[in-house]
């Protein structure tokens, strides 16, 4: 177990190594670049930047270097926990992720949960009881929310709660506390608002793992040994749990760090729609800013977020599944 | 399932299910599943809509009308509001009006007026698939406008925007499909076929492709266009950028099905008589596990659209002039255009429903494609 524990962490290392050089090349990718940016914004502005002023700045900024070196000298920072300066913040990442990035994996995770909450009951529901109409209903509720993109029922959400109470679900908190500090009072405040993108988030995540855990529960419960220990007497609802539930989780806790992965992926886009303090938004703006430490910053963390919940559901599944835990080699 | 109808013994079909060819028999099991047959139906729609957008719609995607500018969709009415029924449906003339305080501009219908629907009546001239010039469209009105779905802040027509909108996002869809079929079946097919180093090599890059969370790295790939580019070209880039992190999946599959498949008596004996390894894989493999394949193709058809229409609803896929639903939805982007026209909204039905379409076919034909299964 130790083993497989420690060739998971190596793997995992060597991915994120990759990932760093791959955002790398991704955010130099743009035509032009921070400066350019920066310079077409000033003279928008109607100021009058020289060439040398630009020059002077490449320099500053260290961007006349070759582009290893730039990588080399950026992942260096990276490896001891400075991520580099934000140009449009003036700011240095790490302070521009500061509350942000908290939120997110509070977002994230929350959307998990209730993904897990709403999704393995309904689903073993919907496989005992079969064609029922409550079985019915949720396979078409799963169907519609997997055809919805995040960003349209987000839209819908918020249309719906301007007409209807005429306030606005964006943002995860109340005017008053936008910029307070932890209390009490704003973590309630947060919940309150929480709900809105934990739901349209989770929508799809539920949607498919309600299918998956119905379909792999149907397949358990028709097989033999279910009928073997029904005829040995052992109650129906322990039989259920013990077993086919047992087996039917599987694929749902294999998925996880994958799941997580889509989540984090329309956490970009929602957050962007309903305007919350997440890193979304900050992502989005990064990239049309071309400020390249903040966007690699954040494609690093992506991935690192993803790598990570791989990770975690790598180890469940040894937890949950002996025949992983004592096979050996994965 | 339940699917045992057609190996009923009582029924006749049971003497031509002995001969029957895969194909038949695939076919027979994907008639049986209603909700797939549905979404057949639904998506040949879309594909008439998508073939045939310029004739369906009244107007062309840039069209402004500017006495109907935000306007709300126009009902179109059999009976008049006295109850008597016209065999020819009509709409009422919609009549400008602003608040004398507010001087926002509402519109109310005016039941006097009826403007009867015309079908097969000339109207703008439009160039068929960019070729022949034709004025004829599939309905109009003489005299007055018919939007059906309302029109923007501009005042362009909601309607015809939507079905230019319908071809350019299924288009996005089947070239991307297209790609990801290209690119899905060489590499795939390389690591399967050849194994060792180039296996090795590949499978570590598909799963490196799906560690990447994929909505941050479409949005840094699509923001990496230059913005001059024209929309055309754009719209390529797109394309290609969504395939390119889509091919994995099959990848996999094509994969998997080779490494099985290589070892069947029939490809060691098509090697001794001699077969190239492009005959064998081309004309022995390929047969054999193509309905996977499609079915794959069918079911990473919406990812691709959804995956269009997010990018472009951020501003970062495609752009104006060129229409796609998620340029339409772009402009529903906030909550203050939102609050005022909500029919903005319309577009997003047609991208459930058409992705709704998508998966019940997908799941129908993978039910299919193992006519044996129960």
């Amino acid at each position: 177990m130790l083993y497989l524990i420690t060739r998971r962490i190596a793997a995992a290392l060597v991915t994120l190594f990759l990932i760093s050089i791959v955002a790398f090349i991704i955010i130099q990718l743009p035509p032009g670049d921070f400066v350019d940016a920066y310079a077409g914004k000033k003279t928008q502005g109607g100021v009058i930047i020289t060439q040398d002023e630009l020059d002077v700045m490449r320099i500053r900024l260290g961007m006349d270097k070759p582009l290893y070196q730039q990588y080399l000298k950026w992942i260096g920072g990276v490896i001891r926990g400075d991520l580099g300066f934000s140009w449009e913040y003036h700011r240095p990442v790490v302070d521009v992720l500061g509350e942000r990035l908290p939120l997110t994996l509070i977002l994230a995770f929350a959307t998990l949960a209730f993904t897990y909450m709403v999704a393995i009951p309904i689903g073993i529901y919907s496989a005992v009881r079969q064609y029922s109409i409550g079985d019915n209903i949720a396979t078409i509720l799963g169907y519609i929310g997997l055809a919805t993109p995040g960003f349209l029922f987000a839209l819908i959400l918020m249309y719906l709660g301007q007409k209807w109470f005429g306030m606005s679900v964006g943002g995860l908190f109340s005017p008053e506390f936008e910029d307070a500090a932890w209390s009490w009072a704003r973590f309630a405040d947060m919940l309150s608002h929480l709900w809105v993108p934990v739901v349209v988030l989770g929508m799809a995540a539920t949607a498919f793992q309600l299918r998956t855990m119905r379909a792999t529960l149907l397949d358990e419960l028709n097989k033999m040994y279910v009928t073997a220990a029904r005829a040995g007497g052992v109650p129906e609802f322990n039989l259920l749990i013990k077993y086919p539930v047992r087996m039917a989780l599987n694929p749902i806790v294999a998925t996880l760090g994958w799941e997580l992965s889509k989540i984090i992926s329309g956490a970009a886009i929602i957050g962007i729609v309903l305007s919350l303090p997440t890193i979304g938004p900050l992502f989005y703006n990064a990239l049309l800013n071309q400020d390249m430490y903040l966007a690699g910053a954040l494609i690093l963390i992506y991935c690192l977020l993803v790598v990570v919940g791989t990770f975690i559901s790598d180890i469940l599944l040894m937890i949950l599944d002996p025949r992983i835990r004592l096979g050996g080699k994965g | 399932m339940a699917n045992k109808g057609y190996v009923d013994a009582k029924n006749k079909k049971v003497n031509r299910i002995d001969y029957a060819t895969h194909l038949q028999l695939m076919l027979w099991k994907f008639r049986k599943n209603r909700m797939a047959l549905i979404a057949v139906g639904v998506l040949g729609i879309f594909l008439i809509i998508s073939l045939f957008a310029e004739f369906i719609a009244p107007y062309e995607p840039g069209t402004r009308n500017i006495n109907y500018l935000q306007g709300p969709p126009i009902k179109v009415h059999l009976l008049d509001d006295k109850g008597n029924f016209h065999f020819n449906p009509f709409i009422y003339e919609m009549v400008k009006k602003r608040d004398p305080v507010t001087f926002r501009v509402s519109y109310t219908t005016d039941t006097s007026k009826q403007i009867p629907l015309r079908f097969f009546t000339r109207g703008e001239t439009y160039k068929f698939w960019g070729l022949f010039k034709l004025n004829f469209h599939l309905f109009g009105v003489d005299g007055g406008f018919i939007n059906l779905f309302g029109t923007d802040q501009l005042g362009r027509d909601l309607f015809s925007r939507i079905m230019y909108a319908t071809r350019i996002s299924l288009s996005v869809g089947a070239i991307g499909v297209f790609f990801v079929f290209i690119l899905g079946l060489i590499m795939g097919g390389i690591a399967g076929y050849l194994g060792g180093m180039a296996d090795e090599f590949i499978m570590r890059l598909m799963e490196f492709i799906r560690s990447i969370p994929t909505l941050p790295l479409w949005l840094a790939l699509a923001a990496a266009l230059p913005r001059e580019w024209s929309s055309l070209k754009v719209y390529l880039a797109i394309t290609i950028i969504l395939a390119s992190v889509g091919w994995t999946n099959l990848g996999r599959r094509v994969r998997s099905k080779l490494i099985s498949i290589r070892e069947e008596d029939f490809i060691l004996s098509a090697r001794l008589a001699g077969c190239s390894d492009t005959r064998i894989i081309v004309h022995h493999m390929l047969p054999s596990f193509m309905s996977y394949i499609i079915v794959d193709l069918t079911i990473s058809f919406p990812y691709i659209i959804l995956a269009e229409t997010a990018l472009s609803f951020l501003g970062l896929g495609l752009r104006e002039p060129i229409v796609s639903w998620g340029v339409l939805l772009y402009s529903a982007q906030n909550i203050h255009s939102l609050a005022q026209i909500p029919w903005l909204l319309i577009t997003g039905l047609f991208v459930v429903v058409a992705v709704l379409a998508f998966n019940f076919m997908g799941d129908g034909l993978r039910d299919a494609a193992d006519p044996f299964a129960k």
